[in-house]
């Protein structure tokens, strides 16, 4: 089975997020990148997959050259082979964008299945997966708290408000994940040497066969007219509990008419 | 007046708080034209939307629009898309509304907006982004703009509408029918609202110590007719199950009222709660961060504090 797990680099949330002044796209150069931590999820996934069925796992990213920090850490965790989308004309793509060039390189790398994160921390769009399931023609199944693949055919609960559905469907497929489907493992010092080693093919926007004219800022579906720094928030009263905290708390729900 | 299309949230065909939001927000724009999916449509279901203005109300309600994970309700709405020619899609940002924006966008070659959080003349959408730390105004610049809005940013307000009913004749596609939903499994506890949607949201974290001690939080939340959320340390212990996660990998929530118990505050639990309009923290540790962004805080043990503030909140009820 041919696995291919999308990843992403994000500014880490601990650092201080910002965009940039000049083209109002998030300033990568600001924060530390991380691999976004669904995307963790997402290739354990895929490695505890491959384990079950054998095949490979291909890690897919989309970012400048500093996402190859990204890709190694997939690749440490066991991942096989990486692709790494890397062109200026990337630059500022949308989720319409990204999901264009993703599918792009999809159709290039063969795969059974996609298997991505169900949300990034610093976009937090939630549609890619879906997105990619609308351009490729194939299933999508995501949200998945868990998968289970018997040859064709592939099954997930889908985390709902409620609780979950059970959902069918064929390979090839699309499948996000959430965080409680597995506990990711950490990369051996073995598989981080072994990470230095496995091929990662750098593709650009022509090698891709991405349409130019849908991708970058130029390509955008989407602006941002202005942005500014929320304003933070007053301080507040904060009180001792002297065994009557919980009377204080009630009085100040009274005073802005909670109760 | 132009046409805006919402898309309805309903479980089971009781419409959810969110859609009188998104009607709401709509008038403001436009017409509002209510798009019903799935099961469950009744005299009730079209009376409520036209209480708060919805214009026309186009009915989809063959099981077979909600059987396929989201492919039918993209397609249904492109196909009202093409035949209506709305200024704008207005869906609710959850899950599963913003993955059929998505699916939406591509068929229709136009732009989407998720988690916004208000829209202006223009169609100018105000999201809040890095967790509450940034406000970004933004836009559609191609097609017809689709914007997924965050539960709880708009106050609802009844002004009725024609609530003209249309039958939309659309087959599903087979191509859409592709992931089949077999099984809905429902493990929500009790009659509390839905996190997301909730006025008021109280979570409990590593402080509260143990699974069985959620009970206090869960008395708290019922005293309030409040909604109960936990914290990634909470959820990861077991003690609380996951859908109930607040933070980062979890919901967002923007209630008017969150109270944080044995919650210290890390960025991660921020990023889902710091649009709160007013927050309460109760926790043992002065320097928890919580308390940066709490409008009231009780440095307190909250197995202390909080069966009190339960009692005192029934006894001035």
């Amino acid at each position: 089975m041919n696995i291919v797990v999308c990843v992403k680099q994000v500014p880490d949330t601990a650092t201080e997020r910002k965009l940039r002044s000049d083209d109002k796209t998030l300033d990568r150069d600001a924060a530390d990148g991380v691999i976004n931590e669904l995307c963790e999820y997402a290739v354990e996934e895929a490695l505890r997959l491959k384990e079950a069925h054998g095949g490979e796992v291909t890690v897919l990213t989309m970012g400048p050259d500093k996402a190859s920090d990204t890709i190694r850490k997939a690749l440490a965790m066991g991942a096989d082979k990486a692709v790494h989308l890397v062109d200026d004309a990337l630059h500022g793509s949308d989720a319409l964008g990204t999901s264009h060039a993703l599918a792009q390189a999809l159709k290039k790398i063969s795969f059974d299945l996609v298997v991505l994160g169900s949300e990034s921390t610093d976009a937090r769009t939630g549609v890619l997966a879906a997105m990619l399931a609308e351009r490729l023609g194939v299933p999508q199944l995501t949200f998945a708290n868990q998968v289970q693949i018997d040859k064709d055919a592939i099954s997930i609960q889908r985390v709902t408000d409620y609780g979950y559905d059970r959902v069918e469907a064929s390979l090839p497929a699309v499948v996000s994940v959430v965080e409680k489907i597995n506990e990711p493992r950490y990369p051996s010092f073995k598989g981080i040497m072994a990470a230095k080693k496995k091929p990662v093919e750098k593709l650009g926007v022509a090698e891709a066969e991405i349409d130019a004219s849908q991708v970058g800022l130029v390509g955008s579906w989407s602006e941002v007219v202005d942005f500014a720094a929320a304003p933070p928030r007053a301080a507040g009263t904060v009180v001792k509990d002297e065994g009557d905290g919980g009377v204080k708390a009630a009085d100040f729900l009274a005073s802005k008419k909670f109760v | 007046m132009s046409e805006i299309l919402v898309l309805v949230e309903h479980v089971e065909g009781q419409v959810k708080k969110v859609t009188l939001e998104l009607l709401t927000l709509a008038r403001k724009l436009g017409a509002p034209s209510a798009v019903w999916t799935g099961a469950g449509y009744s005299p009730e279901a079209a009376a409520k939307l036209a209480e708060y203005g919805a214009e026309k109300i186009y009915v989809a309600d063959s099981a077979e629009v909600s059987d396929y994970v989201v492919a039918p309700k993209a397609e249904l709405l492109a196909h009202l898309v093409a035949e209506k020619s709305p200024s704008a899609v207005l869906v609710a940002a959850t899950a599963e509304a913003k993955e059929i924006a998505g699916r939406l966008a591509i068929k229709i070659d136009s732009g989407v907006l998720t988690d916004v959080v208000g829209i202006e003349d223009g169609l100018v959408a105000a999201q809040s982004i890095f967790g509450g730390g940034v406000n970004v105004s933004s836009r559609v610049t191609k097609g017809t703009p689709i914007i997924a809005v965050r539960p709880n940013s708009t106050p609802v307000e009844a002004a009725a509408g024609a609530g003209t009913e249309e039958q939309v004749s659309f087959t599903v596609s087979e191509a859409a029918k592709s992931a089949r939903i077999v099984e809905r499994v429902k493990q929500e506890k009790g009659a509390r609202p839905e996190l997301t949607e909730a006025a008021i949201v109280v979570s409990g974290g590593r402080g509260v110590g143990s699974a069985d001690k959620f009970s206090i939080i869960e008395e708290l939340a019922d005293s309030l007719g409040a909604a109960v959320g936990a914290s990634r340390a909470a959820t990861d212990a077991g003690w609380y199950p996951h859908q109930f996660q607040v933070g980062q990998t979890g919901k967002t929530v923007s209630p008017q009222l969150y109270i944080a118990a044995g919650i210290s505050g890390a960025i991660q639990h921020r990023a889902g709660m710091q649009t709160a309009k007013t927050i309460v923290a109760i926790n043992k540790d002065p320097e928890a961060p919580i308390f940066e962004l709490a409008d009231f805080g009780v440095v307190g043990d909250l197995h202390e504090v909080v069966p009190q503030l339960t009692q005192e909140v029934t006894k001035r009820k």
